[in-house]
């Protein structure tokens, strides 16, 4: 196995797009070396993109951020502005296995591990966020939503990278929040996630809304019919119990160990209504 | 294939090794370096017993490759004593009888070390979440954090 830390993305993406047999993008490694290990995969070629300068920062733009993909979950944490900003997704982001691994394990990691039930993913798909994507061909833009497609399954081609994802400009009173369900309280993987941004006006009313489900379907969710319930209320009781049934109406799960599918529909609904209310109140807050 | 060439630093000593690509720097502080006080438990990033402090943060060496470690600072559980001194940690470990077998105790050390560091007065509750990655099938957890938070208000009254 060939190891490679170029220090480009196009470098990398040529690295990775040359290689005929496989090749794998080494970001914070925390589920690559564990599959490593186990032999569930067996790639020829390691191309490690932490040595790229774009993919380890956090910077402000357009009066939102743009965070590189091997950022870690650690240093969302410690940022106090994008905490500020974006309480639910660092949340969501530092709900990934235990303080080592947060030292190592990232966003774009966490989103092209492929796992239905990655925890920051339904967050960063309520934030609207979009990863700026380097290829062989070169740059573009994909929303997060349209990058996990299945279960270990992308959208993105041969020889491409995450190399940040955007976060859009706050208004006045915005706010997000994710939770999860898991039988104990910490180290466990979700058996619903579900992430809520919301907008509110001066007086109060949802202006806008997004809402993102994890593990309840072969690939995360924005589920626009959970919006929808939300936008021109003022998130109340009437709101809430439409949002509930939009989630409830997204859900295709599987039953596994974890949790059955009628579980799963049932606490989706449950965790939709608390994440909106917890957005709701910081919401209000700012 | 030839070896990676991995010029790195532990425990404030510059040290080199050669490695091949698939080694995990667990492997290569025990078994290249010779240093063993990092411990194999799970081998995938469940267990903590092969925690150290890479560039300051806490990871597992076990979810590192060696050949990351290059041009990076180690720290591990070898550095942690000042000669024949323990570290408050390390000492209070043994008052409150805080290890059994022992094979989680090294990585439960740096990880509180680490803890302590960042917040030099952590709850119970901040404590426990902080050591939730570091399992220990021996003691039940509890002397272990009442070791850990004794040698924080020591470390504070020497401070």
């Amino acid at each position: 196995m060939r190891y490679e830390a170029p220090d480009t993305l196009e470098a990398a993406a040529q690295l990775l797009a040359s290689e005929s047999g496989e090749a794998r993008v080494l970001a914070g490694g925390t589920d690559l070396l564990v599959q490593l290990k186990a032999e569930v995969i067996s790639p020829v070629l390691l191309v490690d993109i932490k040595k790229v300068p774009e993919t380890r920062k956090i910077t402000e733009e357009d009066g939102g951020f743009r965070i590189g993909s091997t950022v870690t979950g650690a240093e969302l944490k410690e940022h106090a502005k994008l905490k500020a900003a974006w309480p639910g997704l660092v949340e969501g982001a530092n709900l990934i296995g235990s303080t080592q691994v947060q030292g190592r394990c990232t966003l774009a990691g966490n989103l092209c591990n492929g796992s239905p039930a990655a925890d920051s993913v339904p967050a960063m798909i309520a934030a609207g966020a979009v990863a700026t994507v380097v290829g062989p061909k070169g740059r573009r833009e994909v929303k997060v939503e349209d990058i996990m497609i299945g279960p270990r399954k992308l959208s993105l081609e041969k020889g491409e990278i995450i190399a940040s994802f955007k976060l859009p400009a706050r208004a006045a009173h915005a706010s997000d929040a994710y939770l999860r369900f898991i039988p104990r309280t910490e180290m466990d993987i979700a058996v619903v996630g579900c992430g809520v941004s919301l907008t509110l006006d001066g007086s109060g009313t949802c202006t806008d809304a997004r809402v993102g489900l994890g593990a309840v379907a072969a690939r995360p969710l924005l589920v626009a019919d959970a919006a929808k319930a939300l936008i021109g209320t003022k998130v109340d009781e009437a709101a809430l119990t439409k949002l509930e049934a939009a989630v409830r109406a997204a859900c295709s799960p599987i039953d596994d160990k974890r949790g059955t599918k009628e579980f799963r529909i049932d606490v989706a609904g449950v965790l939709a209504r608390r994440t909106a209310l917890i957005a709701l109140e910081r919401a209000r807050k700012k | 294939m030839s070896k990676h060439h991995v010029s790195t630093t532990v425990n404030g000593d510059p040290v080199e090794f050669l490695c091949d690509t698939e080694q995990s720097l667990l492997d290569c502080l025990r078994n290249e370096l010779g240093l063993t006080g990092s411990k194999e438990g799970c081998g995938s990033g469940d267990c903590g017993a092969c925690s150290v402090l890479l560039d300051g943060r806490l990871v597992c060496s076990c979810l590192v490759l060696g050949v990351e470690a290059g041009g990076k600072t180690v720290e591990t559980i070898e550095g942690m004593a000042t000669g024949e001194e323990l570290h408050p940690l390390q000492q209070k470990f043994l008052e409150h009888a805080a290890l059994q077998c022992g094979i989680c105790t090294p990585g439960i050390l740096i990880a509180a070390k680490s803890l302590l560091e960042k917040n030099p007065n952590p709850t119970e509750t901040e404590t426990r979440y902080w050591l939730a990655g570091n399992l220990c099938r021996c003691t039940g957890y509890d002397k272990i954090i009442r070791a850990v938070l004794d040698a924080a208000a020591e470390m504070r009254k020497g401070a």
